[in-house]
């Protein structure tokens, strides 16, 4: 299969380790992969922040670049979650909702694509490593993705899994409200924390690099002993 | 900034920062999220409840028109009063003519946000008359001179502790903390109350359209001595509390229950048909009904976000939200607080001034996810924000609409891209020279928080180099 990868911006800046561990982890199961040149940003933020004609031209031309691929995988559930479900309301009584309905069947956030499309959980990896999960709030509630990532980390070799309290409870990123309302972002991230810190893991794994941008940011701050990994990062561990 | 949101942001700020308010609330809350748990597992099937609750809700509001008729026919035929309120003023006018009428001087309440919304009791007290709360939390709030809290839970935030100090100070009677010894305490002024009362006020849970009967759900029983002692019975209800039959509270007593409180069923589940009838031992000598609109008809106008006129006011939606379980009920400065509040005041009362409180969420869907009628909050609080950015809506923030036109340009289009991640590394090393001042473009985020290094090979660069 041709895989196009979707690697968003800060992905792409900030956390390059995830996109080159999808690279290799598909590459290693005979797929051929593809990254489009110009398509970086989902449209996310724009739309968020209310302005949809904004986010239109962004989601626009992701539309143009991906609409040939075979099958498109993003490294993110809140950016999957963009293109998924909500470009096709982005694109409502436009022209276009055709091309993004056809985009968002044919797009799979990273896990969800590794175990239900591929049907692969066991991809080799060794982790001897006491970790807990934290669910994006995206990929839990708007693409119901709770077991998928838990069905890969219970395959790789070494790895504990100990899950935390408020596994389901918001990190408190939430894109521009993180800075809008850094206080009671900070806030959040906190209880987030704390209960991570409960379970004694010694990492945090997520399928979401901005929250894990969000829980690194305070623990290190605070520094408290926590270290956060995509679970990609994991999966291509060996 | 509105005023609302200079308000909020300041005590938000605040309580964020609580963490003795964080402790008792998060403690709380946890706790109810277990009972809660425990109680939805007795439902055969929560999430087919959850379906037809939405169902049932959202066929009585699309016809709303049919089923008040039905209710007011009902009702009227066995001797209550309705009145239509179509604003808050005309609410408590009604109410005021009412007491006017009965040369009332005492007013016994039972809980109503409702009555909260039309802002009746610094009305009534202005107006003269002695009002009383009866529930035990809007008792104590009343004691404070505090708006309630939670809609379902209005004094959570104190401790018995606080309360103990609140009746030494405003009852001058000490007691012990424990939980026992405070109601008693509160039982006994209360009591005197009920029988100096000579109009008794109650919200409502349910209007139901099939037997004319409004339904009333409570723990204490003070909304049955509120509405059985005074002589005169007044009930203030929103026009969305319609149930289309009596067999629906079969569905609504329990699923309001589970999700209020954790309870399997309330203490307290009452429907009254209307005033004393011929023969009956007791009950109300006159029962008068006030339907309430104040822009519900509004919202029932706008497609998109028709459900939200299906809420029960059960407070789910504030249990699970991190934001409310950090800033608190207080730092919204509404009336319905929580992802429903954040939803519908800025429909009730101006878009423009409330539309930050859509922006005050990370948009995580707890309160989407828990909603027992399945009322779609989340993405309502994303077309609140659509609808705040249209130029309609006033001025919108011309600086923010620049940023992400360009970014929408530069972030896909792959030669811009390479420039800007080559620009951010620079501008990373520019910050250092303002790290963390006024000048520090990223200070809202560094204050608490490490930045991620801007990597030394980005993904891109690193493909490139291997396709080489």
């Amino acid at each position: 299969m041709i895989i196009t990868l979707f690697i968003p911006c800060f992905v792409d800046l900030m956390h390059p380790q995830v996109g080159i561990s999808m690279v290799r982890i598909f590459e290693k199961l005979g797929h051929k992969i593809v990254v489009p040149e110009g398509a970086a940003c989902c449209g996310q933020p724009a739309f968020n922040s209310g302005y949809w004609n904004e986010a239109r031209t962004s989601a626009a031309k992701v539309l143009a670049q991906l609409q040939d691929a075979e099958a498109v995988v993003i490294p993110s559930g809140s950016c999957g979650a963009m293109v998924k479900n909500f470009y096709p309301e982005l694109f409502a009584n436009t022209p276009q909702v055709e091309a993004a309905r056809k985009l968002a069947a044919k797009t799979h956030e990273f896990s969800s694509f590794l175990v239900n499309q591929l049907g692969v959980t066991d991809l080799g990896a060794k982790f001897p490593h006491r970790v807990t999960f934290h669910d994006g709030c995206h990929g839990l509630r708007e693409l119901n993705n709770k077991r998928p990532p838990r069905q890969l980390l219970a395959m790789v070799r070494g790895l504990e899994l100990v899950e935390m309290g408020a596994a389901e409870t918001c990190c408190g990123f939430g894109g521009t409200f993180s800075t809008k309302f850094p206080e009671i972002s900070t806030a959040m991230s906190e209880v987030k924390c704390a209960s991570a810190l409960e379970t004694k893991a010694e990492y945090v794994v997520s399928c979401d690099s901005s929250c894990l941008m969000q829980i690194k940011g305070l623990v290190n701050k605070q520094q408290k002993p926590l270290k956060t990994i995509h679970l990609a990062e994991i999966l291509a561990q060996s | 900034m509105s005023a609302p949101a200079t308000h909020f942001k300041e005590a938000s700020r605040r309580m964020a920062a609580d963490l003795r308010h964080r402790r008792i609330i998060q403690t709380a809350m946890v706790k109810y999220e277990t009972v809660r748990d425990q109680r939805k597992l007795w439902f055969q099937d929560w999430q087919g409840a959850r379906n037809l609750a939405a169902r049932t809700k959202f066929e009585a509001v699309n016809h709303l028109d049919q089923y008040l008729e039905q209710f007011v026919r009902l009702i009227e035929s066995r001797g209550t009063k309705v009145h239509w309120a179509g604003n808050a003023e005309q609410g408590r006018e009604i109410i005021f003519n009412i007491l006017r009428a009965k040369n009332a001087k005492v007013v016994i309440k039972s809980k109503s946000m409702t009555s909260e919304e039309i802002h009746l009791n610094d009305a009534m007290v202005a107006a003269g008359y002695e009002v009383a709360e009866s529930d035990l939390g809007e008792f104590i709030m009343q004691l404070r001179g505090e708006e309630p809290y939670h809609l379902v839970a209005p004094s959570m935030h104190l401790t018995r502790g606080e309360i103990q100090d609140t009746f030494a100070q405003k009852l001058n009677e000490t007691t012990t903390d424990s939980p026992e010894d405070l109601t008693m305490l509160a039982r006994r002024v209360m009591r005197r109350k009920y029988l100096q009362a000579d109009v008794g006020i109650t919200g409502a849970n349910f209007a139901i359209a099939e037997t004319g009967m409004i339904s009333i759900t409570e723990n204490e029983g003070n909304a049955r001595l509120t509405s059985a002692l005074p002589k005169t019975m007044v009930t203030l209800v929103g026009i969305e509390k319609v149930l289309p039959r009596y067999e629906d509270l079969a569905l609504f007593l329990p699923m309001l229950a589970v999700m209020g409180t954790g309870q399997a069923l309330t203490c307290y589940n009452t429907q009254y048909g209307g005033p004393r009838q011929p023969g009956e031992a007791d009950g109300p000598e006159e029962y008068h009904v006030v339907l309430l609109d104040n822009q519900r008809t509004l919202l029932l106008a706008d497609a998109e976000q028709r459900d939200t006129l299906g809420c029960i006011r059960c407070g789910a939606c504030l249990n699970v939200c991190p934001v409310f379980r950090n800033v608190g009920g207080h730092s919204y400065g509404t009336v319905y607080a929580g992802p429903i509040g954040s939803v519908i005041t800025p429909h009730l009362r101006g878009l423009k001034q409330w539309k930050h409180l859509s922006d005050a969420s990370s948009l995580c869907g707890a309160c989407t996810e828990t909603c027992p009628v399945k009322i779609d909050l989340h993405h309502h609080l994303l077309q609140n924000r659509r609808n705040a950015s249209a130029p309609t809506a006033g001025k919108p923030g011309f600086f923010q609409k620049l940023a992400f036109k360009l970014f929408a340009v530069v972030a896909n289009h792959a030669a811009l891209w390479s420039l800007t991640t080559k620009l951010s590394r620079l501008g990373m090393k520019l910050r250092g020279l303002v790290n963390g001042s006024f000048f520090d473009p990223t200070r809202a985020w560094t204050k608490t928080r490490e930045l991620p290094p801007i990597a030394k090979q980005s993904f891109r660069e690193w493909l490139k180099e291997r396709e080489l």
